[in-house]
């Protein structure tokens, strides 16, 4: 086993047909890490996942996976990385563990497919035919003939999309699992509690370029947030004056106020809101304290409209 | 859910050897071919069923100095690698093709190569088992063939050309079209050949301006080819061969460029 990163990209451009999906990106994975990368749609996940696969060659920029070229060291290269496709691969006739014990024979140290089955909960469907798996079912089989032949490295192109709540945990405790033994996990996903759970380095993906990367911690910091309901239109700049420097005050949606601080929130600063509604004979309701989350940065990076 | 997280086993990457894994995958194909039941009703019950009813009934006057089972058992044999090399192939890679199974086997340690060889065994073992059925019902129908010993040769070398001519159109079709014109395309051309390509009827029923385009077809060349050996005594079936062999160089060929896995 070589020493290079699990991945290492590098002002990586990809264009189809006049449209640029992938606008110099620049990324680095570690071994034995999880690393999540979020994005809305179109953002330029799939195609930068799939650049490191193989599957596309890059327009400008280079892409190492386990310090080797995805395109002229594929051979090299194929057994040591394990691919879960965003859907299907897997022929519509074929049954859940026949694929899978046909999967493992393409390896030399293969998983067992009967351990495989049970761990994502498939032991029940090993005799069902893919095309009558549920999506949830198919999904599972894909992440385990993904990790099958014990890869150094895993790609997994949105594995809990669409999942119940015990697939996805099930699929969590395998990616936590692979995590522990070894394995190079790259994450693309929506989910931000999926990454904050999950990641150790998240990179938030938008218009084909990283804006943001580190851990997830790092990536909300410390910021405070403290969340209020009250009557529509209050004097937000009022409060402000009452508050520390460096605090923001925003009414979203009418009647439901925001105060966010650069620091924890701490008594001090409940006591200062209170004071000022009191003082203004406002009642403030449902008072919460809230760290910033991962979907507060993604959406305040990435925008609020709608994606197509 | 039941296993340990800490328990799970470090990675181990490595290849099968390549016999191993074109292997596995061959058979995954021979297992799927087998239980797809209108794949087994175009590679099997149809060309029995054509050679029952042509090979007894007086349906078509052959009048080519041969005896009609004489010449209906090779257009059989020539029909059963025109279902299996080509329709039934181009269905199932268009299929394969349209559904990300290529794709995926693509990132597994299975070569492009090396699909394509498992696909190629799969053909052959299927056209082996249809074989064996056409000359077991044929024997049957008191098919006597009028053959020399180098049949033995001819025989397999005839039936190897026309599965790499009929392959090599089937990986053109199924790597271009979309998989649903594969499969309208597909089916309509073997009904074409069953028609045209000398498979039931004598290349000379047809007006003799058509004959030397008929004769250049895969099929009528193979079907030709395998009467020439097999019930004229043994023939050498040169022009055939050439003529299957053109087929399957350009189309090899031309799929190996236009191919498109996703």
């Amino acid at each position: 086993m070589s020493n290079a990163p699990a991945l290492e990209i590098a002002g990586l451009v990809k264009r189809y047909r006049g449209t640029t999906a992938v606008d110099g990106l620049t990324l680095r994975a570690e071994r034995a890490q999880v690393t999540a990368i979020l994005g809305p749609n179109g953002a330029g996940k799939t195609t930068t996942i799939e650049t490191c696969e193989g599957y596309r060659k890059a327009d400008a920029g280079t892409v190492r996976v386990l310090g080797l070229d995805p395109v002229a060291d594929a051979r090299e290269l194929r057994p040591k990385v394990g691919v879960m496709l965003q859907s299907g691969g897997v022929p519509t006739t074929v049954r859940a563990g026949e694929y899978l014990r046909v999967m493992a024979r393409f390896y030399a140290h293969p998983l067992d497919p009967a351990m495989l089955l049970e761990t994502l909960g498939l032991t029940g469907s090993a005799r069902t035919q893919y095309k009558q798996l549920s999506g949830g079912q198919k999904q599972r089989l894909g992440l385990a003939a993904a990790v099958i032949g014990r890869p150094e490295l895993v790609f997994l192109d949105e594995p809990t999309a669409g999942l119940d709540p015990q697939s996805r945990h099930a699929t969590w405790q395998l990616i936590d699992g692979l995590r522990t033994a070894g394995t190079a996990v790259i994450l693309a996903t929506h989910y931000m509690e999926e990454a904050e759970r999950l990641a150790d380095q998240v990179a938030i993906v938008d218009h084909g370029r990283v804006v943001a990367s580190g851990p997830p911690a790092e990536l909300t910091g410390s910021a405070g947030q403290l969340r209020f309901q009250a009557e529509a239109g209050l004097d937000l700049g009022g409060l402000l004056v009452a508050l520390p420097p460096g605090a923001l005050a925003k009414e979203s949606p009418a009647g439901h106020y925001l105060v966010e601080v650069t620091d924890r929130v701490d008594p001090q600063l409940i006591a200062s809101v209170t004071a000022w509604c009191a003082e203004h004979g406002v009642l403030a309701r449902d008072l919460q304290i809230e760290s910033r989350t991962l979907e507060d940065l993604f959406l305040e990076l990435t925008g609020r409209e709608l994606r197509s | 859910m039941t296993q340990p997280v800490a328990a799970w086993p470090a990675p181990a990457p490595g290849a099968a050897p390549l016999r191993r894994i074109v292997s596995a995958q061959a058979a995954l194909e021979l297992r799927t071919l087998l239980r797809n039941g209108e794949q087994m009703l175009l590679t099997l019950v149809i060309p029995v069923l054509l050679l029952v009813a042509f090979g007894r009934a007086d349906l078509v006057s052959i009048g080519t100095g041969i005896s009609r089972i004489d010449f209906v058992v090779p257009g059989i044999l020539a029909l059963c690698v025109l279902s299996t090399a080509f329709t039934g192939q181009a269905i199932g890679t268009g299929f394969e093709r349209r559904y990300g199974v290529l794709k995926r086997l693509g990132a597994s340690p299975l070569s492009r190569s090396g699909l394509i060889a498992a696909k190629t065994v799969t053909v052959l073992v299927v056209e082996l088992v249809q074989a064996a059925i056409v000359l077991g019902v044929g024997a049957i129908l008191d098919w006597r063939p009028v053959a020399s010993p180098a049949a033995v040769i001819w025989v397999p070398l005839l039936l190897l050309a026309g599965t790499a001519a009929f392959s090599g159109l089937a990986l053109l079709m199924a790597g271009t079209l979309r998989a649903e014109a594969t499969l309208a395309a597909a089916n309509l051309l073997y009904l074409i050949l069953l028609g045209l390509g000398a498979v039931l009827f004598p290349l000379s029923k047809f007006p003799a301006g058509m004959r030397p385009v008929l004769e250049l077809l895969p099929s009528g060349a193979l079907a030709d080819g395998l009467r020439l050996v097999l019930a004229h005594g043994g023939g050498v079936p040169v022009s055939a061969l050439v003529v299957l062999c053109v087929w399957a160089a350009a189309a090899i060929a031309l799929a190996a460029r236009t191919f498109r896995w996703e």
